[in-house]
């Protein structure tokens, strides 16, 4: 019998010899291949803001809806960049950066939306100005 | 190994077409731990893993810090103060332009990367120069929108909501500002040291650096700019 089980990476033909990527580091390809990944993302991009620009000031779809698609377009567009630019892959080799990103996306979003929920109650309750001024006399 | 009655190239086909990128078969289990991979026994993983995940660890704590500006901005958004509201102060056109700026420079510090790769000295040095170029026309435009608004009186001490846009904007453009004078080291060191491990290092943490500004610009041009031309 051959040992080939127990060899890790001769038949994977995906992954290099070098098993844990970092960011922004993906397998050793020829230059075409991260300029074609360039261009890919370039042109996603190119799409998405160009929406985004378009959107803004246009009525072509109904207005409230507007700022949905906006924060989707960018979301979107956040996406293609970690994908074409930085490479974050969901390959095995990339479980670090991901879970990386994934808590820093809810530090993120603790924050932001945190902030916004919080400061919008308060000033909902907050008493108006005027009467405000009347108890402190 | 077990036996399964096919021969071992056909087994090990069907095995890569069924698990391509071997979840399940990596070096934590039963098999030989890979050395330099920061697995198992083998000692810490190779310095190129280590520095490019210490400087994503950065990267995601600088998003961090650049939430607190957007929601300081969400939240101060309507607190004009009786001044100009958000809406008054936006320049569409001059946005437009400074992320075409920005959008072509991350290509072109793609390009710089895939030369890199090559290691083709010439064209690193030709793009991460029209890379530096691209930031240095985003700069200078943002230093004209605010020059132009501190002439119509708007400044950072007018309203609350003035306060967060310049803060948040400002703290973009600072640190363009200052991944262009790392640019400007990088294409020292490119010259004069050429590809050394450290070197190409280096560079991998530009590109991080230079694409994670640009996802923050991406947030900055929709929610500060495109929403505020709305109202």
């Amino acid at each position: 019998m051959s040992n080939l089980e127990s060899d890790p990476h001769l038949y994977t033909g995906v992954l290099d010899d070098r098993e844990d990527h970092a960011p922004g580091d993906a397998p050793e390809e020829s230059a075409g291949h991260w300029v074609r990944n360039a261009n890919i993302g370039l042109g996603f991009s190119i799409v998405l803001t160009v929406a985004s620009f378009l959107l803004a000031g246009s009525n072509a779809i109904y207005a409230p809806a507007i700022p949905v698609a906006l924060i989707v377009l960018a979301i979107a567009q956040m996406g293609v960049h970690l994908v074409f630019f930085l490479h974050i892959t969901t390959g095995p080799d990339n479980t670090n950066n991901i879970l990386a990103l994934a808590f820093g996306t809810l530090v993120v979003f603790l924050i932001v939306v945190g902030s916004i929920w919080i400061m919008a109650n308060l000033s909902d309750n907050m008493m108006p100005t005027g009467q405000l001024m009347q108890m402190q006399r | 190994m077990t036996y399964t009655g096919l021969p071992a190239s056909v087994e090990a086909i069907r095995r890569v077409r069924e698990d391509p990128h071997r979840l399940g078969h990596r070096a934590h289990g039963p098999e030989e731990p890979v050395a330099g991979a920061g697995h198992g026994e083998t000692g810490p993983a190779r310095k190129r893993i280590i520095v490019g995940y210490g400087f994503w660890i950065y990267l995601l704590s600088d998003i961090v810090l650049f939430s607190c500006f957007f929601a300081a901005f969400a939240v101060l958004r309507g607190a004009t103060a009786g001044g100009p509201t958000i809406s008054q102060i936006v320049d569409i056109p001059r946005v437009a332009i400074e992320t075409t700026a920005l959008l072509l420079s991350s290509y072109t510090c793609m390009l710089s990367f895939a030369a890199t790769n090559a290691r083709s000295r010439l064209w690193t040095q030709i793009f991460l120069l029209i890379t530096g170029f691209l930031g240095l026309v985003f700069v200078l435009l943002e230093l004209q929108e605010f020059i132009e608004l501190a002439a119509r009186g708007i400044t950072p001490q007018v309203s609350g909501m003035l306060t967060s846009f310049f803060g948040l904007v400002g703290l973009h453009g600072l640190h363009v500002t200052l991944g262009g004078l790392w640019l400007a080291t990088m294409l020292a060191q490119v010259q004069v040291k050429g590809f050394r491990p450290e070197i190409v290092h280096r560079l991998i943490c530009f590109n991080l650096f230079w694409h994670a500004l640009d996802i923050v610009w991406i947030g900055i041009f929709t929610i500060v700019y495109l929403l505020g031309s709305l109202t």
